[in-house]
């Protein structure tokens, strides 16, 4: 077999990890949780870093309004989907196409991803900014209008008395070695033209 | 003139003397020396490396301290009821303080002693005894509370006690006073040869902890005073310092002071377990309560048991046998190889320590020396390993570095000896302030003893604290004995009468520590793991309200419907499962105490309304930035009201 078909056939499967390994985590550090609240995001599920850590995210955020983490949301569904299909398609580029289809299958993959990012940061922002107005305690930034308490897409931030990180996790970098592969095994198939 | 300036020269002279000494002292002066404040400063945020656990005397009570800072971080409830835990108030550890006499809500506590594996401290529980209406208490070290409680019959002034055998086989209950067994009404002036000792051996079930009473040795009417296990070598074996020999029953400063010698009581307990395991002994009707705490339940349940096996030492030859230890021996302790039993002879000028390979070898070639209730007695000389000469006034307890070294208290004396085994030698001397009863090294009844430090703990402070009015504080005081020389290098104080200690490396226990209790595990009979599940059920006179608790509300948190004259059992579960969030909640009028509900945990108590009114109750124990909001009301209507129970949150 060809080496850009093997590469090409590792890419695509390496995405299905997903359903192993957590595909983003957010952490909440504050000086009264020396064991820091975390929350970590699978491609089917929102799941605790340590027991009862969204349980308690909850509490402490219905002090400012914010609703409860849902125990599942509608991408749970579609998330698995998209990933089990884009595999399919990917196997049918590794077993019949050319290599120039590695490289529509990246833009593919690239493309969900980026949406997928977006529906993330729509939904935190949705969750941040959504507050019951009945809110025990109300803030507004220094311009008056409502504080938000949504938690950074990617990175760290300072959130009142809270410190967030949001980072990819183990999930999320093996899809994107699978990408960087399929994009490798497009150059490699060019160049054994 | 000139004697004046002599003296002021002669004056200014010893100044400098004393000055120039000064950098000196600083090594060598104990708590003088700056060393000391950092030796046992913990900075803020870092843990102590020993816990401490030290018997609350009369305050039935066990105290937990970080060493070396003395900082104090728990007191656990075990004999005496605490308004602050609730233990002893809520209904679910009520039946904890059962006995045979009814509910006992206090007890004298006496002696801490941890429990071992391969005679290690494995720091799974901490055992105390009760001395005044006799008990056994066990400790759970993953929530520190106590969660078993087994009353010791036919015995009085449980004093010998709980000391555990190396691998927590048996803890023991000596009794201190004879009494009639089975107790009866007889003339006091029979006491010689008509009372029994009993000396009782409580199995620890090496799974899940739980305690029997194994059997009880019938001893002559000896006063039984403390005890402790054989390990290595004398593994299997057990033994006991006994005073009033003379059997008197009257003015016994004098009269149990007679005798030149009492003895130490070495018993085989392994030779009696085999004896009752082929059947010996024989069951007598009893009356005792056996109380256990279900972590699952959240509730105690107390069983009366209604016989125990006793054994007549005289049945079982080769088991028991008497050393003869000068005079009127308090404490009984046994060196980490298992080789020296020390007999500190409180009346005794000097400190008697005895082999136990010269004892077996003296029972080997029956050098007997006559026998007391058919139990033999060996001859002094032919176990006496050795004898610390003139050691110092009024020796009480001992316990061993590791090292070879032994440290023993002086009451009288007030101090701290160390001195040498084998060659008997006193090394060093530091005073205590003042009357030092026991001390306490971390491992110290094991084979492994910590040997870092030293805790003495002392009776009588007198100047060493701001007065309190009368009643001043007793103590305890830290010594650092790594070195040649003891330092002093704290003291602090105490809840109650310090009587005991335990110490085990932090390392052990607090990996172990639980944070919450899971609420999917909570099998309380009156539990509510779900908002959804809230209720009153009024059975009779009987209201039971099913109640939550979370960050910061009651639900429900009005209630009306109770009637006066109605009992009104509060059933609280807290929802948080979160690491240090309780809960606390009382209502006005209360005849019991608050609750203090830890995560994951229900609690109930009773309240019987007594005036018509709307009552509010309150969360008691600072929970969140909301905890102020955190109340409710209950109506209290007249008892022939007809306002049917209704009960809301949020309306």
């Amino acid at each position: 077999m060809k080496k850009s078909r093997i590469l090409m056939f590792l890419g695509v499967l390496l995405p299905l990890m997903l359903f192993v390994f957590p595909l983003w985590n957010i952490t909440l550090e504050a000086p009264q949780y020396p064991t820091p609240l975390g929350m970590d995001i699978y491609i089917n599920d929102f799941a605790d870093a340590n027991p009862h850590d969204i349980k308690n995210i909850n509490l402490m955020n219905h002090y400012v309004g914010m609703k409860y983490i849902p125990d599942a949301i509608p991408e749970f569904k579609i998330f698995p989907i998209g990933i089990i299909t884009t595999t399919i398609i990917g196997l049918l580029i590794a077993f019949k196409a050319n290599y120039k289809w590695y490289l529509y299958w990246f833009i593919l993959m690239a493309v969900l991803s980026a949406a997928g990012l977006y529906d993330f940061y729509l939904w935190e922002h949705d969750y941040g900014h959504d507050l019951d107005p009945k809110a025990i305690m109300k803030f507004t930034n220094p311009d008056g209008s409502v504080m938000g308490f949504q938690p950074p897409l990617f990175g760290s931030k300072d959130i009142l008395n809270f410190r967030a990180h949001s980072y990819p996790q183990l999930g999320a970098y093996f899809m994107g070695v699978g990408m960087l592969l399929s994009f490798i095994a497009f150059f490699v198939g060019k160049k054994g033209k | 003139m000139k004697k004046i300036k002599y003296s002021i020269l002669a004056f200014l002279g010893l100044a400098m003397v004393l000055t120039s000494c000064q950098p000196k002292a600083k090594t060598t002066n104990g708590a003088l020396s700056s060393g000391a404040a950092e030796k046992v400063y913990v900075a803020p945020g870092e843990h102590d490396e020993y816990y401490a656990f030290i018997s609350g005397g009369f305050s039935g009570q066990l105290s937990v301290y970080g060493l070396p800072s003395g900082r104090l971080f728990k007191v656990i409830p075990v004999f005496s009821q605490d308004a602050e835990k609730a233990y002893g108030y809520n209904e679910e550890t009520k039946p904890m303080l059962n006995t045979s006499h009814g509910f006992v809500p206090w007890d004298d506590s006496h002696h801490p002693d941890i429990s071992q594996t391969n005679g290690e401290l494995d720091g799974r529980y901490v055992f105390i005894n009760g001395n005044n209406t006799p008990r056994i208490a066990k400790i759970d070290l993953t929530t520190f509370e106590t969660t078993e409680i087994i009353e010791v019959p036919n015995s009085a002034g449980n004093h010998s006690s709980s000391f555990v055998t190396e691998n927590t086989e048996y803890v023991v209950a000596g009794t201190r006073f004879s009494v009639p067994v089975p107790q009866r009404d007889m003339s006091i002036k029979d006491y010689k040869g008509n009372f029994k000792g009993a000396l009782s051996f409580i199995s620890v079930d090496p799974e899940d902890g739980g305690m029997d009473i194994k059997f009880q040795l019938l001893m002559p009417g000896f006063d039984y005073d403390l005890s402790h296990p054989g390990r290595g070598a004398s593994h299997g074996w057990f033994f006991f310092t006994t005073y009033n020999t003379e059997e008197a029953n009257t003015l016994l400063e004098v009269n149990a002071s007679q005798n030149d010698k009492d003895f130490i009581a070495a018993v085989n307990w392994k030779k009696i377990e085999e004896y009752v395991n082929n059947g010996g002994g024989k069951k007598m009707p009893s009356n005792y309560a056996h109380n256990v705490y279900d972590e699952h339940t959240h509730t105690a349940t107390s069983t009366m048991k209604k016989e125990v096996l006793v054994v007549d030492p005289s049945e079982v030859p080769g088991a028991v046998y008497f050393l003869p230890t000068p005079k009127s021996p308090h404490g009984c302790d046994v060196d980490p190889s298992g080789e020296y039993i020390v007999g500190n002879g409180k009346l005794s000028a000097d400190l008697t320590v005895h082999s136990f390979t010269k004892m077996i070898s003296a029972i080997e070639n029956e050098k007997f020396d006559g026998e007391a209730y058919g139990i033999p007695i060996l001859k002094f000389e032919d176990v006496l390993a050795g004898t610390v000469s003139q050691p110092g006034l009024g020796p009480l307890h001992t316990e061993f570095d590791g090292q070879g070294n032994a440290y023993t208290t002086f009451f009288i004396s007030s101090e701290v000896v160390k001195w040498k085994l084998g060659t008997w030698e006193v090394i060093d001397r530091k005073p205590t302030y003042y009357s030092v009863g026991h001390l306490m090294i971390p491992g110290g009844n094991s084979r492994k003893p910590f040997g870092k430090y030293v805790l003495a703990m002392n009776k009588i402070t007198k100047d060493r604290y701001l007065p309190t009015g009368p009643e001043v504080t007793q103590s305890a005081q830290l010594y650092d004995i790594t070195g040649e020389k003891m330092e002093l290098l704290l003291d602090f104080p105490t809840i109650g009468e310090p009587h005991y200690a335990a110490g085990i490396a932090a390392d052990i226990v607090k990996a172990n520590s639980k944070k919450i209790f899971n609420l999917e595990d909570n099998k309380h009979e009156y539990a509510t793991t779900n908002d959804n599940d809230v209720k009153v059920v009024r059975n009779g006179k009987e209201v039971h309200i099913y109640m939550t608790m979370i960050r910061s509300h009651f639900n429900p948190d009005n209630i009306e419907g109770v009637k006066v004259g109605d009992k009104v059992y509060f059933h609280v579960t807290n929802l948080e499962q979160d690491y240090d969030v309780p809960h606390g909640v009382s209502v006005i009028g209360a005849n019991t105490s608050e609750l203090l509900i830890m995560p994951g945990q229900t609690e109930s108590f009773v309240w019987e309304p007594k005036q018509v009114g709307v009552w509010p109750f309150y969360c008691t124990d600072f929970c969140s930035a909301l905890h102020q909001e955190m109340q409710g009301y209950i109506r209290v209507s007249p008892a022939n009201s007809n306002i049917d129970l209704s009960w809301s949150l949020g309306e």
